[in-house]
């Protein structure tokens, strides 16, 4: 199996090429199009600011090329963002392959931005999530969010529901760190592979 | 629910763990990346590494640490001590650091923190500050290991270092470090209801209600120590039943 991770400097990529060797997956770290046309599976993980993420995909014909890729696709955190059509983050444009703008979790005294740490998965709905179960534990950190909508596949709550994971077609994306979430994490990424 | 996070601190000086760290089973007491994995399987939420080499092979040194415990584990984990500049942070989080913590080089300088978060977004930038109290000063911030006292006000800075874009504030009183009497609650419910961001306590644990205190009356969001686990005085998953018996959500 050829695994693509995107290489688009878009931060913590190591820690998700770690994550696919415990796995005893091999996978390449590319921004090459043909590379990335013909591997089985993407990966798309993201940290940092969502304009200058924008940018640096642009500037690698990446912003045109994702968007028609047919093989299962998996977003992580800033990875899933980018998916939607538009960030309330430096009013930056998205690629648009889901149909949510990302917004900022408003500012309240007992709900600290960012919301970081340990949260609950809920309402979960995907073969993604074979084998978990509901209020599984996974690690989120990040300032804005997707809200709840038609391609939500499992949300969590700070304190309002969010999309803790989302779907369209063959684009999957989640919005917590599969690959710093301990056991839970690992399933989700295996189940990934498994697609 | 977000949980409150307990997290283990390992000192490491030229990669290897001090400040004696005892654990039954483990061959190597002294590898960083055995005990991380350690309290990984205990139920740690984060971990953190505090470098303590003096010498200049340092940077190597850590970078090594890094990617071994970044290949090792699937929780998240801080690096910090002596981290001064965009290149130092660039490197560890480039070999698989989560989070970077800075501490006299903010003090130094304070616009370091607005470029490390403006280049690396806030998630991955932790202020660290050291406080002590006088009763003629109140509680001011200290840098160079407690050895300078900048005459900062540790609100004032604190709340300043979160505006500047850290997004998180690991917050040590000196003045209870090593007591094991408990966290220092005034200072740190002062700074958790100061500032937007979220604030690890750290110095002074010394009993599972410490823990109950911080969390409950001080809103901290984390709870940091060191010897009461290094010495198993306190079981990750034994502190974590207790705080949830408590009422305070836990990851378990």
């Amino acid at each position: 199996m050829e695994i693509a991770v995107i290489d688009y400097k878009g931060g913590n990529v190591q820690s998700v090429l770690y994550a696919l060797e415990r796995l005893g997956v091999q996978a390449t770290l590319t921004a090459d199009a043909e590379e990335i046309r013909r591997a089985d599976k993407i990966l798309f993980p993201g940290e940092g600011e969502a304009a200058s993420a924008m940018h640096e995909l642009r500037a690698q014909g990446l912003d045109e090329l994702l968007p028609t890729l047919k093989q299962p696709f998996l977003g992580i955190c800033l990875g899933m963002q980018l998916l939607g059509t538009h960030s309330e983050e430096n009013d930056a444009t998205m690629l648009g392959i889901l149909p949510f703008a990302v917004k900022r979790f408003p500012a309240a005294a007992d709900y600290k931005v960012p919301h970081m740490g340990w949260n609950n998965l809920q309402r979960l709905r995907s073969p993604l999530f074979a084998g978990l179960q509901e209020q599984d534990f996974v690690y989120f950190v990040h300032s804005y969010y997707a809200p709840v909508g038609e391609y939500t596949i499992a949300e969590a709550e700070y304190p309002a529901p969010f999309s803790a994971a989302v779907q369209h077609q063959n684009f999957y994306a989640v919005q917590f760190h599969t690959e710093k979430s301990g056991p839970v994490g690992t399933r989700i990424l295996e189940n990934f592979l498994k697609l | 629910m977000l949980t409150k996070r307990i997290i283990p601190c390992l000192d490491v000086k030229d990669g290897r763990t001090v400040k004696g760290v005892r654990f039954e089973g483990l061959r190597d007491a002294g590898d960083p990346v055995a005990l991380a994995a350690r309290y990984a399987q205990e139920g740690a939420d984060e971990l953190v590494f505090l470098d303590i080499t003096a010498t200049n092979q340092k940077r190597t040194t850590l970078i090594h640490l890094v990617r071994d415990v970044a290949r090792e584990l699937d929780i998240p984990f801080t690096v910090g001590g002596g981290i001064g500049t965009v290149a130092d942070v660039e490197v560890l989080l480039l070999n698989g650091a989560d989070k970077v913590s800075i501490n006299s080089a903010a003090l130094h300088r304070p616009e370091l923190i607005d470029e490390l978060a403006r280049r690396f977004g806030s998630q991955c930038i932790v202020v660290a500050a050291d406080a002590r109290y006088t009763a003629e000063s109140g509680w001011q911030i200290y840098t160079r290991a407690g050895t300078h006292n900048t005459e900062r006000d540790a609100v004032a800075w604190c709340r300043e270092a979160a505006e500047r874009g850290a997004g998180e504030l690991l917050l040590t009183s000196m003045s209870n470090d090593g007591t094991k009497d408990g966290f220092a609650l005034d200072i740190t419910g002062a700074v958790a209801r100061a500032v937007s961001v979220p604030v690890v306590a750290s110095g002074g644990a010394g009993k599972m209600e410490h823990f109950t205190q911080v969390f409950q009356q001080a809103q901290a969001h984390a709870g940091l120590a060191a010897s009461i686990f290094h010495f198993g005085e306190i079981g990750i998953r034994e502190l974590k039943e207790h705080l949830q018996a408590q009422g305070i959500p836990m990851r378990l």
